[in-house]
C-alpha cells in the first residue's frame, strides 16, 4: 500500500520539526535566564535614577528645563522595540498592533518612527511609513550605548522642535508566559512619573533636618540627569523587550513541540492500523487459498 | 574607631560595590571630595577619575566614568556609566580607545551630538591609564 509509505514519510518529517522546535526552546530558555539576570542587574541603577530625577523634578518648576516643558502636539515620535527574528508566537504582531492602535487612538497622522528590531523595520518599510531610523536589536545582551544613541537622536529632535512628543512602545516582561505590550510617554517628561509620589517625596525632604546640597547647582545636576533618565528608560525597554522575546519564543516552541508530539502519536496509530489491516488481508488471502486447495 | 556607612556603586550593567566603609574619596565635577560617616546631604556630578574607599585595613580603587554621587548621613550611592576595579582595567584597550576618541575629536565641532560623548570616552580612557600608572 502506497499510503503506508506516505505516512511513514510524514512521521519522519514531523519528528525532524519537533527536534528543531525542542532545540529552539532550550536555547530560548537559556537566553531568557540570561536576559532576566540582566534586568535584575540593571534594576538598581534604573530605580535610583528614577528616584533622583523625581525628587529633583518635583522641586524645580517645569519651565526650568526644555525636556520638562511642553504640552505635546501633533508631531509625534515613537520608538518601537521588537525582535530581529520570528518564531516567537505573536510577540512582534502584538507590539505592532499595540502601536497602530495607539496611533489611531491619539489620531496621529504622520508619526515619525524609530524602530528597533528587523521585524518592525520590515513591517513599516513595506507600508512606507516615516522612519527616522531602523536598527537591528542585535545578538546577545542589549548595549547601553545603543540606548544612548537612540536617546540622543530623539532628544535632539525634540529640542529642535521636530517632535512635540516622544512615546516608547515595548513589551514588559512579567514572566515567561506573559508579556505585556506597553506604551509609555518619554518626552516631555513633565509629571508623567507618579505625580503624587514625587509630591510626597518633595514634602518629606522639606520637613527633613537639612536641605540637600547640590554641586555645582541643582539646575546643572537636573540638566545632566534628565537626558540620562531618558537613556535609562530606553535601556530598560530594550532589556525588557529582549527578555520578553525569549519568553515568547520559549512558550511558542514549547507548544509547537507538544503539537508535534501529538501529531506523531496520531500518525503512528494510523500507520499501525493500516499495517495491521494489510497483514490481516494478506493472511486471509493465504488461508482462503489453502482452503480452496484442500477442497 | 571610625564610624561606618553604606557605600554603593551601581552602573547600568551591575552593582559593583555594596559594603560598609569608613571613608570614600571621589572625583567630583568641581574637584575631589572625601566622605566620612555623618556627611551632610549632598548630590554632585562626578567626572571620570579614580575613586578610593577604605574599610578597616582594606582599601579599594575603582575607576569611574561620568555620573552622580548621592551622599546622605548613613549612605553614599554612586551612579556612573562605567566603573571598573583597578585590576579589571586593560591598559592597551584604554590606549586604543583614547587614540580613537582623540582622532574622532579632530574632525568634530563642539555642537555635534556626539561631541560630549567622545570627550567622555577620552577622559575615561585617560583616567584609566592614569590610574594604572
Amino acid at each position: 500500500m502506497a499510503n503506508l509509505r506516505d505516512i511513514k514519510r510524514r512521521i519522519k518529517s514531523v519528528k525532524n520539526t519537533q527536534q528543531i522546535t525542542k532545540a529552539m526552546k532550550m536555547v530560548a530558555a537559556a537566553k531568557l535566564k540570561r536576559a532576566q539576570d540582566e534586568i535584575t542587574e540593571a534594576r538598581p541603577y534604573a530605580e535610583k535614577m528614577a528616584e533622583l530625577t523625581n525628587s529633583l523634578a518635583a522641586k524645580t518648576s517645569a519651565e526650568s528645563h526644555p525636556l520638562l516643558s511642553g504640552i505635546g502636539g501633533p508631531k509625534v515620535g515613537v520608538i518601537l522595540v521588537t525582535s530581529d527574528r520570528g518564531l516567537c508566537g505573536g510577540f512582534n504582531t502584538v507590539l505592532i498592533r499595540t502601536m497602530d492602535n495607539f496611533l489611531k487612538e491619539e489620531e496621529v497622522s504622520e508619526p515619525s518612527m524609530f524602530l528597533v528590531g528587523k521585524r518592525a523595520g520590515d513591517h513599516y518599510r513595506r507600508r512606507n511609513a516615516n522612519i527616522i531610523d531602523a536598527r537591528v536589536a542585535g545578538n546577545g545582551r542589549p548595549q547601553y550605548s545603543a540606548a544612548v544613541e537612540i536617546a540622543t537622536e530623539m532628544i535632539t529632535r525634540f529640542l529642535n522642535g521636530e517632535l512635540d512628543e516622544v512615546h516608547l512602545v515595548y513589551s514588559e516582561f512579567k514572566s515567561a508566559l506573559t508579556q505585556i505590550p506597553k506604551v509609555q510617554r518619554l518626552l516631555p517628561l513633565a509629571a508623567t512619573e507618579e505625580p503624587e509620589e514625587s509630591v510626597a517625596k518633595g514634602a518629606a525632604t522639606e520637613e527633613g533636618p537639612s536641605e540637600i546640597l547640590y554641586e555645582p547647582s541643582s539646575e546643572a545636576v537636573l540638566a545632566s540627569l534628565l537626558p540620562k533618565y531618558v537613556e535609562v528608560q530606553i535601556f530598560r525597554a530594550l532589556l525588557e523587550s529582549s527578555a520578553s522575546e525569549h519568553g515568547a519564543r520559549m512558550t511558542a516552541m514549547d507548544s509547537a513541540s507538544k503539537n508535534a508530539k501529538e501529531m506523531i502519536a496520531k500518525l503512528t496509530l494510523q500507520y499501525n492500523r493500516i499495517r495491521q489491516a494489510a497483514i490481516t488481508t494478506e493472511l486471509m488471502e493465504i488461508i482462503s487459498g489453502a482452503e480452496s486447495l484442500k477442497g | 574607631m571610625a564610624e561606618n556607612f553604606l557605600f554603593e556603586i551601581v552602573t547600568p550593567y551591575r552593582k559593583l560595590v555594596s559594603k560598609e566603609v569608613e571613608e570614600v574619596t571621589a572625583p567630583g565635577e568641581l574637584g575631589e571630595f572625601g566622605v566620612l560617616a555623618g556627611h551632610t546631604q549632598y548630590l554632585t556630578l562626578l567626572k571620570p577619575g579614580t575613586l578610593n574607599y577604605k574599610s578597616g585595613s582594606e582599601t579599594g580603587t575603582i575607576v569611574v566614568g561620568r555620573g552622580y554621587a548621592e551622599v546622605s548621613h548613613d549612605k553614599t550611592v554612586v551612579l556612573v556609566d562605567e566603573a571598573d576595579y583597578l585590576s579589571e582595567i586593560d591598559v592597551a584597550a584604554a590606549r586604543d580607545s583614547l587614540g580613537s576618541a582623540e582622532a574622532a575629536l579632530e574632525g568634530m565641532e563642539p555642537e555635534d551630538a556626539n561631541y560630549a560623548r567622545t570627550v567622555n570616552e577620552k577622559e575615561l580612557a585617560e583616567a584609566r591609564i592614569a590610574a594604572k600608572e
